[in-house]
Parts: structure tokens; C-alpha cells; sequence
């Protein structure tokens, strides 16, 4: 009876550690956005979105900022979703069981976790450190090269789970391999492409690390993507470990702002792909 | 994902032309014309998405070769001295990769014995325990966690954890640990709020929600069979899970926590805000230090002089080496579970 007291009690006590562990671990969540929102709200005011980063002590806004990170993000996106999906195709059709596939399939997941600010120093030797100076086209090549994995690995998962009778139908009709993905591989896919896609843009705009040294900063407006261009997270690096509070609250309010968006992007992802899940 | 085949009728004339066309005469010209471009296509296409693939490739191969190349001023003024010198000197240019390198380790290292425990259990908690209507909602949080930007997490430990961890937590451990011999030097020295321990603490939230999903997913392989019949002979749930699940799944689950501490070594932002950036080693968990990413992030755009940037890159260099290795070995270990769970 002893025996089957104390199993019962190590029984009690592990699952309670564990009711624990998921609390504490959500509290995290729950925290951090608390804070976020509490310190952002306060500084979000119509001169953030309409006025430039401020020089400290002055009053200002993060104009420049949004505007050079939806512009090296969209590059980014433009210039790595082709490069992956095209990859990705590769791997789920024409090489699905050749020795290249499994080669770049893990050489793609090892890329997918690789630590972003090594990503920025291959941008800077092989771009920043040949031109001789920083620029938001080296910003936006580094996002594209982060953005790749991600796709490469939505695209190849979402063509496997297309149903192969649909293959065989499209080729019996006599299309060939690249109209049969064309016309419906593609298509039955898309919603899960698109995922992916969305994901990588949630990943790639929150990114700071590679665009420390590859689009570096700047304080005022510029169209110029041959010239540093300001982004929004280098920007709330620089003004948080600032000792000036006008720039804190601006770092906080930034923060906020691409928190909201990264979170809207990944739960669109997240609705888009259980739809598809559903059908 | 039959709407795309009911809109298809109309766009895809090419197809159309191939197969139904009225006049036979014509339709031999154009049949073949249509099918010799359709070939050249889709030879054209083959070769194009083969291209991305190996473009995919020499990316990987361009990192490697682009950090060896730019860290080559610094190999040959250092040699292997750099993996052995702790001085960071950028005024008499003396650089050693021992700060960095011990930093990284001791803050992934904390942040392994906290995460790994709790991303094991709210995994546990997710396939077992939790009541079916809670089981989306909480994976969904546990995922909106692994998808925040590292840099919330560093303005978040910045001006949140670290003056709480400063005022309420470490002035605690330094006195509960003062007599006891071993602990008291893990916890010696004033209470910065910023500092190895913290950067840990940070890097561990970061990291949770990694472990958590891919072990959940990985819990979820074990045959229910293998469960039932354990429960069958009179288990409890933590048996169940001790016994049964955790040696089947045993290889992914150290695949998922090697995935979440190649996450945690390259963490660069949320650690660059809490760790103090000091080049030294010291004992104290408290104590300010550095890690790899840490040290690029803060000095790369301020360093002057060729030897300073090429010491850096050779940083780089190092933290891509370690990641590379402990990434391959968690993607092989996942590799295998997938297969047994295929077969």
C-alpha cells in the first residue's frame, strides 16, 4: 500500500510541477506584452508616424524608420521568396529523391536557425566591405538571404501534401511537369505558401542583428537605398541604450509597433493555414 | 483546393489547344509547335528550380567562405592564440576570443538548465494533461512567444527583468548563498541587475517556446497504443510520460533542446542589452561579461582599423562553427525520430 501511496504522490507532484511550468511559462507572455503595451500606448501620438527620428531632447517620431524597414523588408521578401520557392519546387517535384535534395534540405534547416547576426557580417564582407560603404540595398540583401529558409521549407512541406492522384491526373492530360505545378500543385498549395511567406515577413521584421552593419542607421529621410537607411529595430536598439527618455519612450513605442505587426502577420499565417488544413 | 481547378477552364488555353481544337489539319502544326515550346519550358523551368537549389547551397557556402575570408588578417596575426588570450584590446589591437566564447557558454548554459525542465514539462502539460478545449489556445500562446522579435525581449529585460532581478531576487541570492562554499562565488559581487544571470534568465524565456513545440510535437509520434497499454497495467500519467513516451521519443527531445541551444548560443539582441559588455571571465553569475554576438553587435560598426574588424569576423567565425555543429546534430537527431515515427 506504501508503494502505491508514493507512486500516487510522485504522480500529484509531477503533474502539478507541470500545471506550474505551462502558468509560469504564459505568465512570460503575458508580462512581456503587458509591458509593451503599457510603456508603448504612452508615447503613440500622430507625431510618430508623421515626424522623423528626433535629435535627443527634441521631440520627434519614427517617420523614417517605418518607412526604410517596409522598404527593406519588402526587397527582402521580393528578392528571397522567388530564390525559395523555386528551391523549394525543386525539392518537392523534380529532385523529390536525388542526393541534392537532402542535401540542401538540411543544409536549409541549419540556415533556418542560423544565428542572424553571422548572416549581417556575410552581407558586410561580401557587399558593405566591396563598396566601401553601408547601404539599405546590403539591409535588404541580408533580410532576402533570412527570408530563403523560411520559404524553401513552407514551399517543399505544402507540395508534399499535395495529393499525388492530382499529379498523376494533370500528367495523364499530358502537361508536362512544369504546367501540371503550375496550373495545380501551385494552387493546391497556395494557402500554405502564402503561410510561409507571411511568416518569413514576421521573421524578417523584427530583425536586427544583420542590419547593424549592413544598412546601419540614419537620422533623417532618405530614398536613397544606396545609402544607410534607418529601420525601426536598429532604431529602438540605439534610442533604448540611449540615457535620454525621449528616445526610451520612442524605443518602447517602436517596440510596440513591431510587436503588433509581427503578431498580426503570424496569427493571419496561423488563420490562413488551418483554413487550408480544414478544407 | 478545388477552386483552382473550377476556375480553370478558361486560363489555360495553352493546354486547350493541345488537346480540343477543331480543325485536325491546323491542330498537327500547332500540337507540335504547342508541345515543342511546352518541352523547352519545362526543361527551362527544371534547370531553374535546380539553379535555387544549389543557389540555396552556395549561400551557405558564401557565409563560410566570406567569415574565413575576412577573418584572415586576424588568423595570421593571431594564430590559435586568439582561441586562448583573454585580453580585448583594441588600443594596442591585442584580441582573444576567451571572454566571448566563455560568456556565450555560460549564458546558454543557464539558460538550458531553466528552459528544458519547464519546456519539457508545458509540453508534458500540452499532450497530457491539458483539458482538450485548452490545448489550441495554449499552443498558440506558447508559438506568439517563439514568434516575438529577440529585440522586445531586450528592451524588455532592459528596463523590466533587470531592475527586478537587481532589487527583489539577486541581493536575496547573494545573501542565501554566502555561506555555502561553492555557490557563494556563482553569486559573488554587488548587484549589477545586468549580467551573465540575466542575459541566462532572457535567453531561457526566449528559448522555451522551442523546446515546447518541437517536444509537443514530438510527444505527439508515440503509437497511443504504447500509452494505453502502459495506463492498461495500472500507470499513472507520470509514469506513462517517465517510462514510456520520453525513452521512445528520446532522441527528438534532445534534438529539440539541441535545436534551442543553437538558438540560444546566436541570440544576439535580446543578450546585447543585459549582459554589460565587460571582456573578462569572471566566476560570479552576476558579474557583467560578454557573449560572440554580444561583442559583434555593440563593436562591429565602431571598430577601426582592419585587424579590430577582422578580430571580430573571426568571432563570427567561431559562433558559426559551434552553431553549424550543434544545429547538424539536432536536425540528424530529428531526422531519425522522423523516420521511426514514417516507418
Amino acid at each position: 500500500m506504501s508503494l502505491y501511496t508514493s507512486r500516487r504522490r510522485t504522480n500529484v507532484i509531477a503533474t502539478t510541477l507541470c500545471w506550474t511550468g505551462t502558468v509560469f511559462g504564459l505568465a512570460w507572455l503575458v508580462l512581456i506584452l503587458g509591458a509593451l503595451i503599457y510603456e508603448g500606448a504612452r508615447g503613440l501620438s500622430p507625431a510618430v508616424f508623421t515626424e522623423m527620428t528626433p535629435p535627443p531632447g527634441a521631440t520627434g517620431g519614427l517617420l523614417n524608420a517605418i518607412a526604410g524597414s517596409l522598404v527593406m523588408t519588402t526587397i527582402g521578401v521580393l528578392l528571397g521568396t522567388p530564390l525559395g520557392m523555386l528551391a523549394g519546387t525543386y525539392m518537392a517535384e523534380y529532385g523529390r529523391y536525388s542526393k541534392l535534395s537532402t542535401v540542401v534540405r538540411f543544409i536549409n534547416d541549419i540556415l533556418l536557425s542560423a544565428p542572424s547576426i553571422v548572416v549581417g557580417l556575410f552581407v558586410y564582407t561580401v557587399v558593405v566591405a566591396q563598396v566601401g560603404h553601408f547601404s539599405g540595398i546590403a539591409g535588404a540583401l541580408a533580410l532576402g538571404v533570412l527570408v530563403v529558409p523560411v520559404v524553401v521549407r513552407t514551399t517543399e512541406d505544402m507540395l508534399l501534401l499535395v495529393p499525388l492522384p492530382l499529379r498523376e491526373a494533370a500528367t495523364a492530360l499530358g502537361l508536362p511537369r512544369s504546367h501540371m505545378l503550375m496550373r495545380v500543385a501551385y494552387r493546391a498549395a497556395k494557402s500554405g505558401i502564402v503561410t510561409g511567406v507571411l511568416l518569413a515577413i514576421a521573421r524578417v521584421s523584427g530583425e536586427t542583428a544583420p542590419l547593424l552593419f549592413t544598412s546601419l542607421n540614419n537620422q533623417f529621410w532618405s530614398t536613397d537605398l544606396n545609402a544607410p537607411v534607418s529601420s525601426l529595430p536598429v532604431v529602438i536598439f540605439q534610442f533604448a541604450l540611449s540615457p535620454y527618455k525621449d528616445w526610451q519612450q520612442l524605443a518602447w513605442t517602436g517596440a510596440l509597433l513591431v510587436t503588433i505587426a509581427v503578431l498580426l502577420l503570424s496569427i493571419t499565417a496561423r488563420a490562413l493555414s488551418s483554413q487550408g488544413k480544414n478544407k | 483546393m478545388d477552386a483552382g481547378f473550377n476556375r480553370q477552364t478558361r486560363d489555360n488555353s495553352v493546354s486547350d489547344l493541345a488537346i480540343v481544337d477543331a480543325t485536325p489539319r491546323a491542330a498537327e502544326v500547332d500540337r507540335g509547335k504547342v508541345l515543342g515550346r511546352m518541352a523547352l519550358f519545362d526543361f527551362f523551368f527544371h534547370n531553374l528550380t535546380r539553379a535555387a537549389a544549389v543557389l540555396v547551397l552556395l549561400i551557405l557556402g558564401g557565409v563560410i567562405f566570406s567569415l574565413i575570408y575576412g577573418s584572415l588578417p586576424a588568423i595570421k596575426a593571431f594564430g590559435l592564440g586568439f582561441l586562448t588570450t583573454e585580453s580585448w584590446n583594441p588600443v594596442t589591437e591585442r584580441f582573444g576570443a576567451v571572454a566571448p566564447v566563455y560568456g556565450t557558454l555560460v549564458t546558454s548554459t543557464i539558460a538550458m538548465v531553466i528552459a528544458v525542465p519547464l519546456g519539457l514539462g508545458i509540453a508534458i502539460f500540452l499532450t497530457e494533461l491539458c483539458p482538450h478545449a485548452l490545448r489550441r489556445p495554449i499552443g498558440v500562446a506558447i508559438e506568439l512567444l517563439a514568434g516575438i522579435p529577440s529585440i522586445i525581449y531586450g528592451i524588455w529585460g532592459l528596463f523590466v527583468l533587470a531592475p527586478f532581478l537587481q532589487q527583489h531576487v539577486q541581493p536575496a541570492l547573494i545573501s542565501l548563498t554566502a555561506d555555502i562554499p561553492v555557490l557563494s562565488s556563482l553569486f559573488a559581487g554587488p548587484p549589477y541587475g545586468i549580467g551573465m544571470l540575466t542575459a541566462g534568465f532572457i535567453l531561457a524565456i526566449m528559448v522555451l517556446p522551442f523546446i515546447t513545440s518541437i517536444s509537443r510535437d514530438v510527444f505527439d509520434t508515440v503509437p497511443p497504443v504504447l500509452k494505453e497499454a502502459a495506463s492498461g497495467v495500472g500507470c499513472t500519467t507520470w509514469e506513462v510520460m517517465r517510462y514510456v513516451v520520453i525513452p521512445y521519443t528520446r532522441v527528438g527531445v534532445i534534438g529539440g533542446v539541441m535545436l534551442g541551444l543553437g538558438r540560444a548560443l546566436g541570440e544576439t539582441m535580446a543578450v546585447t542589452f543585459v549582459i554589460g559588455n565587460a571582456h573578462k571571465v569572471s566566476s560570479s553569475l552576476l558579474a557583467p561579461g560578454t557573449t560572440i554576438s554580444a561583442t559583434i553587435a555593440n563593436e562591429f560598426t565602431e571598430a577601426v582599423g582592419d585587424l579590430y574588424t577582422s578580430a571580430l569576423i573571426e568571432l563570427g567565425l567561431i559562433l558559426f562553427v559551434i552553431t553549424f555543429f550543434v544545429l547538424a546534430a539536432a536536425r540528424f537527431m530529428l531526422m531519425r525520430i522522423e523516420q521511426k515515427s514514417g516507418a
